[in-house]
């Protein structure tokens, strides 16, 4: 008791020193960043104090809608600690904990290198973990190791906590092997499986004796209704299922939400099959905090894209349609969503490599780029690496004449949009960096806000 | 002409863009009129590789190199024949370590390699990760600059009285403190710059193309290219290593 009630004043004191700090400076994680230097310890107090709990999300790939979903359907119940400006690191969980005084619940995106440290100081009632793809070597380290991390801070975990995991990722799913509380969640649905595993896929391997996996339907990635041949290994008995699918286009989703506490209809405006996992994952976080099928089904309904993910931004008589592209796996799913509702005839492609895009460059040569390539007149590429992507796409096979290559991202926005005709949609995909400065430059326009303003 | 290239492990060893090396050859060969016919070698294939103008092994995570090493080690003297007789090879990142005599593991583990260059790797406790740039020496008093990214927790110590890929101008190379980065024998360059390696390098594509095309039985002389973009691509790449590169 005496060591808890210390940390608690120690953070209590910060919090005092932090706020007034925070009123000559400003930013999403200074605070955060201070107090994580300080004292991190007093995150773990800072996190007990929330009466319902902490509720945390990890994934490669989809951490950031799938928290944003989670908002919409809990909003009604709950009084949020969100990290909703994106800050994932332990620093941005300091902050969203430090500000949000009188909240019921954290609802925290956590980035997959912090997890096992800020899993380690919230205690989180609910873990939700997405999926495990190649991303950023440079950053992470490879796939296995981030795996490795994973397993340790999910055996840390108290008993009582709810895992919930994608069945159909074999790493993630084998991390729920042999715990009580645990949600395993997958897509149903092999009409939608891909006729083979993209280029580049990971976990292609058993994760147990290592001979190749037999898929009875991929469908995202190496995701999918997996067996191996040699040992057995299979894709888990799944808690929740999306089936009966229906992808419509550029607009929606809708499919069968089939859980234990019954089976609805679900109409998520958003299109991709990834988004299905995205949903997938919400839902059984939600349900794992009291959440009814009723606000699941209301929540996912109303759902709008987050920041750069999908992200329609209306530019006078024209249109922007955003899909922010970070690694392989979310690159080549954004493109297909495109090919299959429709590819704009204009496009804005940006790479930038700082450390938050990933400095090494080359996993834009494991993206599937070609189906774009097929199909769009005009391709602007842009941002600080802009002529990588310019060969991507020159040895790719593209036309010279169909490319620009115009580095300055406001330069190249205004050429793409000045390409598109009135009441025509520029597509644009840029990595993380890029999309923050593009948004930045709509923002100074007034044509969107600032992603911190946004409501839940 | 049609030069012959195998494709060592694609299945298993593809990470970053090997495919994107291979798409280079393929157009590079094309605008000189000359075709590529490239052959997938998984483990268990039959393979004569001194059948091939060109060999290359692209780069893996650790679990995907483990299960293709057996297969590579036993295939070492049927390499090092294909070297001795001119074919030329490019292996990248993992594919370099593999092809060398072993790979000791931070558990005292032994890994056995192919053979074809003169070293070894031991792994390193910290990852050399980072943009690099080199001065690369191809023999015949040819050289030029390489520039590309490292990420490695291997240490390659190259035998005394070989000859490396190229002299580090930013970044670890082989080691971290030798100063020099990869291996070459004959027209086989090993290498730790892994991903899109060979688009903003042209000069290293082109060589490596005319040793295949000798092979093959033609003239090795290509023709140059414009190269505006890889020129662009290159220079900012070195730029990056100058500023950030390791060390």
């Amino acid at each position: 008791m005496g060591v808890r009630l210390a940390t608690e004043t120690s953070a209590a004191r910060l919090v005092g020193r932090l706020s007034r700090a925070v009123g000559r400076g400003g930013g999403t994680t200074l605070p955060g960043k201070l107090l994580w230097k300080v004292d991190p310890g007093a995150i773990d107090a800072l996190a007990a104090r929330l009466p319902a709990g902490v509720a945390v999300v990890s994934a490669t790939n989809g951490k950031t809608t799938t928290s944003a979903m989670l908002a919409r359907i809990l909003g009604p119940r709950y009084r949020l600690a969100w990290n909703n400006s994106g800050a994932n690191l332990a620093s941005g969980v300091a902050s969203t904990l430090l500000s949000a005084t009188d909240a019921d619940l954290g609802l925290l995106e956590v980035d997959e290198f912090a997890l096992p440290e800020v899993m380690r100081r919230v205690r989180p009632r609910v873990v939700s973990l997405g999926n495990l793809f190649r991303d950023q070597l440079d950053r992470y380290g490879e796939l296995e190791h981030i795996a490795d991390r994973w397993r340790v801070a999910v055996a840390a975990l108290p008993h009582a906590s709810m895992l919930v995991v994608n069945a159909d990722d074999p790493l993630v799913a084998e991390l729920a092997e042999g715990r009580p509380q645990a949600l395993r969640f997958g897509v149903d649905d092999p009409r939608l499986a891909r006729p083979t595993l993209q280029h580049a896929a990971d976990s292609k391997y058993c994760i147990r004796c290592g001979g190749p996996y037999v898929y009875v339907a991929a469908y995202v990635g190496h995701l999918g209704d997996y067996r191996c041949p040699a040992c057995g290994h299979a894709r888990p008995e799944l808690d929740l299922a999306a089936r009966s699918i229906d992808l419509q286009a550029l607009d929606a989703s809708v499919f069968d939400l089939v859980t234990p506490a019954g089976t609805v209809r679900v109409r998520l405006p958003l299109p991709g099959l990834y988004n299905v996992y995205n949903a997938l994952a919400a839902a059984a976080t939600a349900l794992a905090l009291d959440a009814s099928l009723d606000e699941i089904v209301t929540g996912l309904g109303t759902f709008t894209a987050a920041f750069g993910r999908f992200e329609r931004i209306d530019a006078g008589d024209r249109r922007i349609l955003m899909l922010l592209i970070k690694n392989p796996a979310g690159a080549n799913e954004a493109i297909r969503t495109l090919e299959e509702g429709r590819v704009p005839a204009t496009l804005v492609i940006a790479l930038n490599d700082r450390i938050a895009d990933g400095r090494d460059v080359s996993w834009i040569w494991d993206v599937d780029f070609e189906p774009l390539l097929e199909q769009a007149e005009r391709i602007v590429v842009s941002g600080e690496r802009a002529a990588e992507l310019a060969l991507r796409f020159t040895y790719a096979g593209y036309p010279a004449s169909q490319l620009e290559v115009i580095p300055d991202l406001r330069e190249a926005l205004d050429r793409g949009l000045a390409l598109v005709p009135t009441g025509g949609e520029l597509g644009v995909l840029p990595t993380y960096t890029a999309m923050l400065e593009l948004r930045q430059i709509a923002v100074g326009r007034g044509l969107v806000r600032p992603f911190w303003e946004e409501a839940p | 002409m049609r030069i012959r290239v195998a494709h060592l492990y694609p299945d298993y060893l593809n990470i970053y863009a090997d495919r994107g090396n291979i798409a280079v050859f393929a157009r590079r060969a094309a605008l000189r009129g000359h075709s590529l016919e490239v052959t997938a070698v998984e483990p268990g294939a039959a393979l004569e590789p001194w059948a091939f103008d060109l060999v290359y092994i692209g780069g893996g995570q650790d679990r995907e190199q483990a299960l293709v090493a057996p297969d590579l080690a036993q295939r070492g003297n049927d390499l090092r024949r294909a070297v001795e007789t001119g074919t030329a090879l490019l292996a990248v990142c993992g594919g370099y370590q593999l092809l060398g005599r072993g790979y000791r593991g931070r558990d005292g583990s032994w890994m056995p390699g192919a053979g074809v260059f003169p070293l070894e790797t031991v792994a390193g406790e910290k990852r050399l990760i980072g943009d690099v740039l080199l001065e690369a020496d191809l023999g015949d008093g040819v050289s030029t600059t390489v520039a590309g990214f490292e990420n490695h927790a291997g240490r390659t110590l190259l035998d005394s009285g070989a000859t490396p890929f190229g002299k580090v101008l930013a970044g670890h190379g082989n080691d971290g403190t030798s100063g020099f980065e990869g291996c070459r024998v004959a027209a086989a360059i090993g290498t730790y710059l892994h991903g899109p390696l060979l688009p903003r390098n042209p000069a290293l594509a082109d060589w490596l193309l005319a040793r295949a095309l000798e092979h093959a039985g033609g003239e090795g002389d290509l023709e140059p290219l414009g190269d505006e973009l890889e020129r662009l691509a290159h220079a900012v790449s070195a730029g990056r290593a100058r500023s950030r590169g390791g060390r």
